[in-house]
């Protein structure tokens, strides 16, 4: 068993670019439960931080878009926005090019993942990493599931990719931290910037929480779109941690914040 | 129309500092070699974040290059809105606007 974490938070730009904007007592709830989640995550004591993200076009497009990727290099930089503008300074990540390498041969015994020793961080990650690696000290993995550009990784596949996952570190002498991080029903960087449906989230949630599998991948992406907002694709990552984990989960944290453009969620997943 | 095509410059002049050098010395070289039309080309150049928008780029492309134009947040989502109201809405992609032209959802 060395899974040894598996967690989920939200990851939008605006929780450290446009924090200055929020209701300071929502905004330091929120931080807080970050706060809490990266106690979790060195409680764990994880060789390895492995980040499931639902980037941005940061390094994969349209050109030749993968429904999964994981990284498999030796150093990450991020960010690729501004410095100023998402308020999160550069840094270098330290990869885990071997323990990347047997994870992908693993994972790729059940999914088709495409593996990148080049990824360029963008808030995806780099959010998540500002709030539970404020020292720089973890070896992190990242991974993708195309959320982004349609046709999108079917929720069914990334519900096998997270069993993959977690089939891939059971086989590993090492410990590894998941963090899934996804946004669930929001608008985000067109004017709806902000609008946020709480009900459809808390449904997700509930679901998610409950390890209804079922239930999760029953959305349509029409459904989706229609009640949740492109960003509400982004539940690929958290269904990708329920794979994963399997066992009951546990909401730390959900408040619609709008100037940070999404339902900020904090939550955790027993491992079973 | 050529969605990808402009979309594919805005994801690389977002991504690689070269580019927006080239950009910033001479904008119209940074633009050889992209199957453009006027329209998109003219979008660009001004920047014209509201046609860009209504032309159907993806939002999470074109809040970074806003951000290279030095477009302040409010003032990007303000744009979008502009746009919607001077060329019509959205003509391609997923980031349609949802409320109407005169509901402020966040500011």
């Amino acid at each position: 068993m060395s899974l040894a974490f598996v967690g989920i938070c939200s990851h939008a730009p605006g929780i450290t670019g446009r924090a200055d904007r929020a209701d300071p007592a929502h905004r330091d709830q929120f931080y807080a439960a970050l706060g809490r989640l990266r106690e979790a995550v060195d409680a764990a004591k994880p060789d390895a931080l492995m980040i499931v993200a639902a980037e941005h076009f940061a390094n994969f497009f349209m050109n030749n878009m993968p429904a999964f990727a994981i990284g498999m290099g030796e150093k990450y930089e991020g960010p690729i926005e501004d410095p100023d503008w998402l308020k999160i300074k550069p840094r270098v990540v330290q990869g885990a090019p071997d323990l990347s390498r047997r994870l992908i041969s693993s994972v790729m015994q059940s999914v088709d993942t495409a593996y990148a020793e080049e990824w360029r961080f963008d808030h995806g990650i780099m959010v998540p990493l500002h709030f539970l690696d404020p020292d720089n000290k973890y070896k992190v993995i990242p991974a993708n599931i195309n959320c982004q550009g349609p046709p999108l990784t079917p929720l069914h596949r990334a519900w096998a990719f997270g069993e993959a996952i977690r089939a891939a570190a059971d086989a590993l002498p090492e410990r590894i931290a998941l963090i899934c991080t996804g946004g669930i029903s929001h608008w985000p960087a067109t004017p709806d910037s902000g609008k946020i449906n709480e009900a459809w989230d808390r449904e997700f949630l509930d679901r998610w929480a409950r390890q209804d599998r079922a239930a999760m991948l029953s959305y349509t992406d029409a459904e989706t779109y229609r009640d949740a907002g492109q960003g509400g694709f982004e539940i690929r990552t958290f269904i990708a941690a329920a794979g994963a984990a399997r066992g009951k989960g546990e909401i730390w944290h959900y408040r619609a914040i709008p100037i940070f453009a999404v339902g900020c969620t904090v939550g955790v997943m027993e491992i079973v | 129309m050529s969605l990808y095509q402009l979309s594919k410059f805005l994801y690389e002049i977002n991504r690689d500092p070269a580019i927006q050098a080239r950009f910033r010395a001479n904008p119209q070289s940074a633009l050889e070699g992209y199957d453009l039309t006027d329209e998109e080309r003219g979008a660009i150049l001004e920047p014209d974040i509201g046609l860009l928008y209504v032309l159907g780029v993806n939002g999470q492309i074109l809040m970074h290059y806003a951000a290279f134009h030095g477009i302040e947040w409010s003032d990007y989502l303000q744009r979008m809105r502009d746009g919607i109201k001077r060329h019509g809405p959205v003509r391609a992609g997923l980031y349609a606007m949802t409320t109407s032209l005169d509901e402020k959802v966040s500011s």
